[in-house]
């Protein structure tokens, strides 16, 4: 339905854009008629990657580190807080981003601190969660005899960690981090507050991008005509990319087990 | 005069509050069966993982006493507890091998103990399996998956698991209890080859199969419900089956309870 729809909403633009130079030129200048979409594809390729190499180890570290090491007093306490990352709304994390990392960013790489770095940074806390939660459900639900009986060999704990219940739990992490790159992809609110929203493609770290999720959202209130039609094609881009982010990581995964 | 290996000394022991075990001394000798008998949950297993600290991984628990492995104290600071559990090998009640094929999972223990020359791990793991009496029965599907093979098998390549790390011990907590009587049948034969090299320790609440297998068997019970364990007889197997001194372990030898 949502797909039919976008399509439908989005197709004439290829009536007046060659589909190529939509998808691939860089002149983004709505009032000449230039609607060429590259630099926000790439802007959300690069927020999207840079959040998950940060945030997915962090995740995982949470998340091994909550299932089998802390003691449970710790667990209660870190438990409840990485939920309540999660249910902060979207908006606070980018006030986080403007009031405490902009600032920080500005000053280490220079520039105004609205960055890609910052993107990466605040993206990176918000996907944290997701794939903690669901990474520590697949650790702790791996069998517990295989946890003993690796460390009854004098395996020690992080061997057995390692070798035995991380590959056990594979399935599962991927999973997770299939959901928090979902999550990075489509993030909208906190992106465009920190990211400076210029449409070009960023050639280092302090400079501002733009991604599909966050042009959509700050044209489309006063977007009208082809330009409007234009903020479709770009959703049915953004769903088309989603879904095969989503099959390439399983095609991956179910390779690997094979 | 016959060695001991394990020299159990006024061992008591808690989970939490509740005193589990009660004042245990017994010396257990080397290359022989010694099984432990007892009404289930009366603390056989409880004992059985005092001896490789497998207790160790439960929270909450406390130990008083000693034990000592050909001399060692083996609760002293100075014990390596991964290389203990190397040298005192343990059999679980369910078969549980890891999710990795019948090569792999006995030669995880030799690699996590530094091995990784792949001729030399060939070696070990032919070696293994024909000592647990399963190489003619997996060698030509060594990189099948372990889970695929009859619970019997399992058990057998769990036992393999454990010699290929080379212990000097092997403990086995109920090992029979979760597989067909064909294959107990084919483990008990295997208990009898194994003790030429190994000493075993066996929890069994199968008289009959303690009867058969063992060369010494304890009698531990509980005497109140909610009390600890305490060890009521140890003697030959045969003096246990046949001539017991103690009207407690003549009673429940004679089936009149447990």
């Amino acid at each position: 339905m949502i797909f039919l729809f976008v399509g439908f909403k989005g197709f004439p633009i290829f009536q007046k854009v060659d589909l190529l130079e939509f998808l691939f030129g860089t002149n983004w200048i709505p009032s000449k008629g230039k609607f060429e979409i590259f630099p926000f594809i790439v802007g959300s390729f690069l927020v999207t990657l840079g959040a998950l190499l940060i945030g997915t180890p962090l995740a995982l570290a949470t998340a091994i580190f909550l299932a089998e090491i802390a003691p449970l007093k710790a667990k209660k306490i870190i438990r409840p807080a990485v939920e309540l990352l999660a249910g902060i709304p979207s908006v606070i994390y980018g006030f986080f981003g403007i009031v405490i990392l902009v600032p920080i960013v500005s000053k280490i790489f220079g520039g105004s601190g609205f960055s890609l770095a910052t993107g990466w940074i605040v993206l990176a806390i918000m996907i944290l969660p997701t794939i903690t939660t669901i990474s520590e459900d697949a650790i702790s639900s791996v069998p517990k005899g295989f946890k003993m009986s690796s460390m009854a060999l004098g395996a020690t704990h992080w061997q057995t960690i390692w070798k035995i219940i991380l590959p056990a739990a594979s399935q599962g992490i991927i999973t997770a981090i299939i959901l928090g790159l979902g999550r990075a992809v489509g993030e909208t609110m906190a992106v465009l507050m920190v990211l400076g929203n210029s449409p070009v493609i960023p050639t280092s770290l302090k400079d501002g991008v733009s991604t599909l999720t966050s042009i959509i959202a700050l044209d489309m209130s006063y977007a009208s005509g082809d330009h409007q039609v234009a903020l479709f094609s770009m959703g049915l881009v953004l769903l088309l990319i989603s879904m095969l982010l989503v099959a390439f990581v399983r095609f991956f995964s179910l390779r690997k087990r094979a | 005069m016959v060695k001991v290996t394990f020299k159990v000394q006024n061992l008591d022991f808690w989970y939490g509050t509740f005193k589990a075990l009660e004042n245990i001394t017994i010396d257990i000798s080397a290359n022989k069966v010694t099984a432990f008998i007892g009404p289930s949950g009366c603390g056989k297993s409880t004992f059985l993982r005092c001896l490789n600290r497998m207790n160790d991984l439960i929270e909450e628990t406390r130990i008083e006493g000693k034990i000592f492995l050909d001399g060692e104290d083996i609760y002293s600071g100075e014990v390596n507890v991964a290389d203990l559990r190397r040298r005192v090998g343990m059999i679980f009640q369910h078969p549980n091998p890891f999710p990795m094929s019948v090569y792999e999972n006995v030669a995880y223990g030799p690699r996590i103990h530094g091995i990784k020359d792949k001729k030399r791990l060939d070696e070990i793991v032919e070696k293994s399996l024909d000592k647990a009496a399963l190489w003619k029965e997996v060698k030509d599907k060594l990189h099948t998956p372990a889970l695929s093979l009859s619970g019997g098998q399992q058990q057998r390549l769990c036992i393999a698991r454990v010699l290929a790390v080379n212990p000097e011990v092997i403990l086995m907590d109920e090992p029979c209890s979760a597989i067909d009587p064909t294959s107990t049948q084919k483990i008990e034969d295997l208990i009898d080859e194994l003790k030429q090299s190994y000493t075993i320790i066996i929890v069994t609440h199968n008289m009959m199969q303690a009867a058969r297998v063992s060369d010494f068997t304890a009698f531990l019970l509980a005497e109140n419900t909610n009390g600890p364990a305490k060890l009521i007889e140890y003697d030959s197997t045969e003096v246990i089956f046949t001539n017991p001194k103690d009207k407690r372990t003549e009673n429940y030898i004679t089936g009149r309870f447990g």
